[in-house]
């Protein structure tokens, strides 16, 4: 137990689960405006988007999200000398925090194409019997009504980004994965109480986020 | 719009007959060029596919004439009804609203399309919005009025189809016929020259029927242009200034409701007449 207590002192794990939060909710917030972008892109009815729409979503959903991690850090930063940042650190942080909404947003891309998909027909078809243009129906009418019917997916994708922002470890993002590492290394001895308090973190952060969409989905269902 | 308790005069179609007077209906007399068109249909052509739902429908209606569609289902009626603010496309033709031709896409077709009212058969009322807003979307949005201004003009709307009551309540929690007296609230706060009626009570439980049809049959003698897809022939024979038949995606017959429903001219329309008219 003592040995547990010296070994939080020594790491700061509330502050790896800091970072594990600003890299969920900054990630979570750009995959739905990238994600917005990509679904009414699939929905609009002009071909180039349509295409580039689809393509988004098969080639970034089908790319491992280790790979598209590695390919910001390394092919982007690193070789391309593209950085958003001065120092190292918080560079890599802002590239984990593309790497994480590029590849989720396909992911939202594809739950609110479910969710428009909710929206009948007519909704549309009135919208622009009163003269509302194509992009003006999406805003007032269609998304609004689709957000609802994909809040329960969005809810999943949430969640699988907030435990998703592990792999950033591997570029060397302070998380709390990164330090779960550096703590096993030298005290394999607390295998298994590091393990639990890690999981137990993730349970925390997700559990709520879990229940709160499902309350939301409830209440926000569009009566038809 | 005139406030004329009739048919507004220059609206009438047939110069022996209007859609209230039923006495002198035996003179039939076939549907003459209106004084002011509003609605201008011109060799319309559309396939769907290998199907020819409408064949070189010629149409014109003035303004303030009532024109009821009826025909067998599959005539390509509700189709039509739809080209005109074309939620369908065409092949080919014209259709034209008050002089100007339909544009393919964009922001003129949104601009013409606020002219032209629609009610659809399954009132299609936004269902994320409340039924005030309903009816203050276009005003505010498309027309560009204030707020304040459209709240006030769509509450008198309310009040004048009777749902004022329910303002603030949602359309699921609405009856059928109450959310039909709203989607005409909502066509009515645009402005628009004509009003076009697709199947408006087809969907609604048969109590209800009669609630909307009393609405469209104020609006009617009110002096709107309307063109009507319907069953209800009481109605047609009530509010409208000329029938007009289709069968097979073409319009096989027109007259004055009267002489339509006493005295069918064509075979097709007297075989549709004698099913739905026995019951």
């Amino acid at each position: 137990m003592d040995a547990l207590r010296t070994l939080l002192s020594e790491y700061d794990v509330l502050a790896a689960f800091w970072m594990t939060i600003k890299l969920a909710v900054l990630s979570a917030i750009g995959s739905l405006i990238i994600g917005t972008v990509v679904a009414v892109c699939r929905v609009s009815p002009v071909a180039v988007l349509q295409w580039f729409g689809l393509t988004y979503v098969t080639l970034v959903r089908n790319t491992p999200l280790t790979l598209i991690v590695f390919f910001c850090a390394f092919g982007m930063s690193n070789t391309l000398g593209l950085t958003l940042a001065p120092t190292i650190i918080e560079n890599n942080f802002r590239w984990g925090v593309v790497a994480l909404s590029i590849y989720h947003a396909s992911f939202v891309a594809e739950a609110l194409r479910s969710g428009i998909n909710t929206v009948p027909q007519g909704q549309a078809e009135a919208a622009r019997a009163l003269g509302l243009a194509f992009m003006p129906t999406l805003s007032t009418i269609i998304l609004p009504q689709a957000f609802r019917g994909a809040i329960a997916p969005l809810g999943n994708t949430l969640i699988a980004l907030t435990k998703n922002t592990t792999v950033v470890a591997t570029i060397g993002v302070a998380e709390a994965a990164y330090v779960m590492r550096s703590m096993l290394e030298f005290n394999i001895s607390l295998l298994y109480a590091i393990f639990i308090i890690m999981a137990a973190g993730f349970v925390i952060l997700t559990l709520p986020v879990g229940i709160f969409f499902t309350y939301l989905s409830r209440k926000l269902t569009v009566q038809r | 719009m005139t406030e004329s308790h009739d048919a507004s005069p220059g609206a009438s179609v047939s110069s022996s007959t209007t859609s209230l007077d039923a006495s002198s209906a035996e003179s039939s007399v076939a549907p003459q060029q209106v004084a002011e068109p509003l609605v201008v249909l011109t060799d319309v052509d559309k396939y769907f596919g290998q199907l020819h739902v409408l064949q070189n429908i010629n149409l014109t209606i003035g303004k303030g004439e009532v024109v009821v569609v009826i025909g067998p289902s599959g005539s390509g009626k509700s189709t039509l009804c739809r080209a005109i603010n074309r939620l369908e496309t065409i092949q080919s033709g014209s259709i034209t609203i008050d002089g100007k031709e339909m544009p393919e896409e964009g922001k003129g077709l949104a601009k013409l399309r606020a002219d032209v009212g629609m009610v659809f058969q399954s009132f299609n009322l936004f269902a994320h919005k409340t039924i005030l807003e309903n009816v203050t979307l276009g005003p505010v949005k498309v027309r560009k009025k204030s707020p304040a201004e459209a709240r006030r003009r769509g509450l008198e709307l309310l009040t004048r189809v009777g749902i004022e009551a329910q303002a603030d309540k949602y359309p699921a929690q609405l009856s059928g016929g109450q959310q039909q007296r709203v989607a005409i609230a909502r066509a009515l706060a645009m402005d628009p020259k004509v009003i076009l009626f697709d199947e408006p009570t087809s969907a609604l439980d048969p109590e209800m029927v009669n609630e909307v049809l009393d609405v469209m049959v104020d609006l009617a003698r009110q002096g709107m242009t309307m063109v009507v897809v319907t069953h209800e022939m009481g109605f047609a024979r009530k509010a409208a200034n000329r029938v007009v038949f289709m069968a097979d995606g073409q319009i096989t017959e027109e007259a004055d409701p009267e002489t339509f429903f006493t005295a069918p001219k064509t075979a097709r329309a007297k075989d549709f007449l004698s099913k739905i008219l026995t019951h």
